[in-house]
């Protein structure tokens, strides 16, 4: 029996990353309350504060509400928090219980490795921006200028905090520290970079200091593509926010590729 | 004849501690080879960098042949390897995390192999539960279904017995036993020594990083310098005789056995006429055949059977 059933099989070299893709995200829908329904119910409440109550009364933009102005900035939000969740905390909770072996033994390559944590993120983060859309309806219509750019925008900002939670989870040592990332740098460069604000309101020194957030030129390009009206160029927004999703991505490939604190 | 697996010269340093120093051995295709050491002997070290887990720092490993570092995506799927440490995806039932680790190695789920591993692992019964649901006996089954789901050509278990029970020690080195029939070479290290004089041919046996000892298994025993000799008493003594504390005679079970350690060169002849003038009230004598423990104490000085709940 068993020397019928012993007879190695054909290998498939792309079947690691897509066995380690479906893991990932069958990973984050196992546990849905928390990796989606949780970042929904949040961003929901955001959008009933400043959409239904306080918005009525403020007004940042011509000729916009600001139920309007805030809703990209909140999507984007979601988008940036999930797919940074996503690969720290899977790759971390690895790394901690240890079962990053099973991957370690196996064939996948440094490059499938990433690509298969970097999209089941993207596809997290983008799952919960797209949700938030949808009930951003219920709060206000957004002129969608250039829809194409916005997407591209949010796919951009997805892949680019999938690599800074790589990134973070192979230098954090402790739940703690992991938490760290989160509290004490995206949350505060999300707040400070334009999410409920424009920056350019701000007096000169702080809107100067906002333009070395990066999280600015996320924010501002995609408001830019679904509003048509921003503080920078769609152009210049893309280009920062794409050479920043390529230095992470070299990071993280420098680091997985290495096997630094993955292998002993 | 290439060897199932080739080490070459290997060393590894954690900071300044040297785990594995210049190590070399070879296996050969179909060998069942037994890697014995005490706590810290850099056998898991080694384990690890054939697998890959570990960086090697000097020296190579070859599997069929072929370098782990540079044709890594091939050797690791003709390596099988089961880790000391119980280790799983608390995510996902045995049943999936079977079928997700197949394709880690990029192979297509074999539902007719998944089965028989299922089955004869004992596994069936438990295929739906959530891996944190499992006693420590089921998750080392796991373990080693998980070892073999894609069919590797060498097997190497670290510890697969530690801490389970009879029956699943038995049910799985007969397993191990056919895998091995049915061409897999299998690399083990245990510290039961006597599963590893039943199971291995050729036995290893490493001490401070080191090699001390690789030889067939027979050969390794009739190494032993000496025997024991075992005397059954009527009378229980109360100290060993001063005649024979020249052969370390130990009492044991409350002075009833007498055991004698006999250098090689020492007749039974002069031992019986020793015994006679003392006129011990002997019920048996018995000569244990010498074990691996005997030769594990003799070439590194430590008891193997003490130390073994511990890691490297």
């Amino acid at each position: 029996m068993i020397d019928r059933l012993h007879q190695p099989r054909r290998f498939i070299s792309w079947l690691p990353f897509a066995t380690l893709l479906q893991k990932e995200v069958r990973r984050f829908l196992k546990v849905a309350f928390q990796t989606l329904l949780t970042p929904i119910v949040t961003a929901s409440l955001y959008l009933f504060v400043f959409g239904a109550t306080l918005g009525q009364r403020i007004s940042v933009l011509e000729g916009f509400s600001y139920a309007q102005f805030v809703i990209p900035g909140l999507i984007l939000m979601g988008v940036i928090n999930n797919s940074f969740a996503n690969t720290s905390s899977s790759l971390f909770i690895s790394r901690y219980l240890g079962n990053i072996v099973d991957l370690l033994v196996t064939p996948i390559t440094p490059p499938q490795l990433i690509l298969a944590y970097t999209l089941a993120a993207m596809l997290r983060g983008l799952l919960v921006g797209s949700v938030v859309l949808l009930i951003s309806f219920f709060f206000a219509e957004l002129p969608f200028a250039s829809p194409g750019a916005a997407a591209a925008m949010a796919a951009m900002a997805s892949f680019l905090f999938a690599q800074f939670g790589l990134v973070a989870a192979i230098y954090a040592n402790s739940f703690d520290a992991l938490s760290m990332f989160n509290n004490f740098l995206i949350l505060p460069l999300i707040y400070l970079g334009g999410v409920f604000y424009p920056v350019s309101i701000l007096p000169p020194f702080w809107a100067r200091l906002s333009h070395i957030n990066p999280m600015f030129y996320l924010i501002d390009g995609f408001r830019h593509a679904l509003l048509g009206v921003g503080d920078l160029p769609l152009g210049t927004a893309f280009t920062v926010a794409g050479l920043m999703a390529a230095a992470l991505f070299v990071w993280a490939s420098l680091l997985l590729g290495s096997g630094y604190r993955l292998r002993l | 004849m290439t060897p199932a697996l080739e080490i070459d010269h290997l060393s590894k340093s954690f900071g300044a501690a040297e785990a594995v120093k210049d190590l070399s051995l070879r296996i050969e295709p179909g060998e069942i080879f037994g890697l014995l050491g005490p706590n810290g002997a850099g056998k898991s070290t080694t384990i690890n960098m054939i697998s890959g887990v570990c960086r090697i720092d000097r020296g190579a490993v070859r599997v069929f042949g072929h370098d782990t570092v540079r044709r890594y995506r091939l050797t690791r799927r003709l390596v099988g390897v089961m880790h000391q440490e119980v280790v799983t995806d608390h995510f996902f039932t045995i049943d999936l995390a079977l079928k997700i680790h197949s394709g880690y190695y990029g192979v297509p789920d074999d539902r007719a192999w998944r089965a028989l591993l299922i089955e004869r692992l004992g596994l069936s019964p438990h295929l739906h539960k959530p891996m944190h649901k499992l006693s420590g006996g089921l998750k080392r089954r796991f373990m080693v279904a998980k070892a073999l789901i894609h069919k590797p050509q060498l097997l190497i278990l670290d510890e697969p017995t530690a801490g389970v029970d009879v029956e699943l020690r038995r049910t799985l080195w007969q397993f191990v036993r056919e895998m091995n029939a049915s061409g897999t070479t299998v690399l083990l290290t245990t510290h039961y020594l006597e599963e590893a004089e039943q199971m291995c041919g050729r036995i290893a046996i490493m001490n401070g990083g080191r090699l001390v000892a690789l030889e067939p298994t027979e050969e390794l025993l009739s190494r032993i310098d000496g025997r024991s000799l075992l005397l059954h008493l009527e009378v229980p003594l109360d100290q060993v005789p001063a005649p024979l504390t020249a052969w370390n005679g130990q009492l044991e079970q409350g002075g009833r056995r007498l055991r004698l350690c006999l250098p090689g060169e020492t007749s039974m002849g002069e031992v019986l006429q020793r015994l006679s003038q003392l006129q011990l009230s002997i019920r048996d004598l018995e000569r244990p055949r010498p074990g691996l423990e005997e030769v594990f104490l003799q070439l590194t000085g430590l008891n193997l059977t003490t130390n073994q709940e511990g890691s490297q």
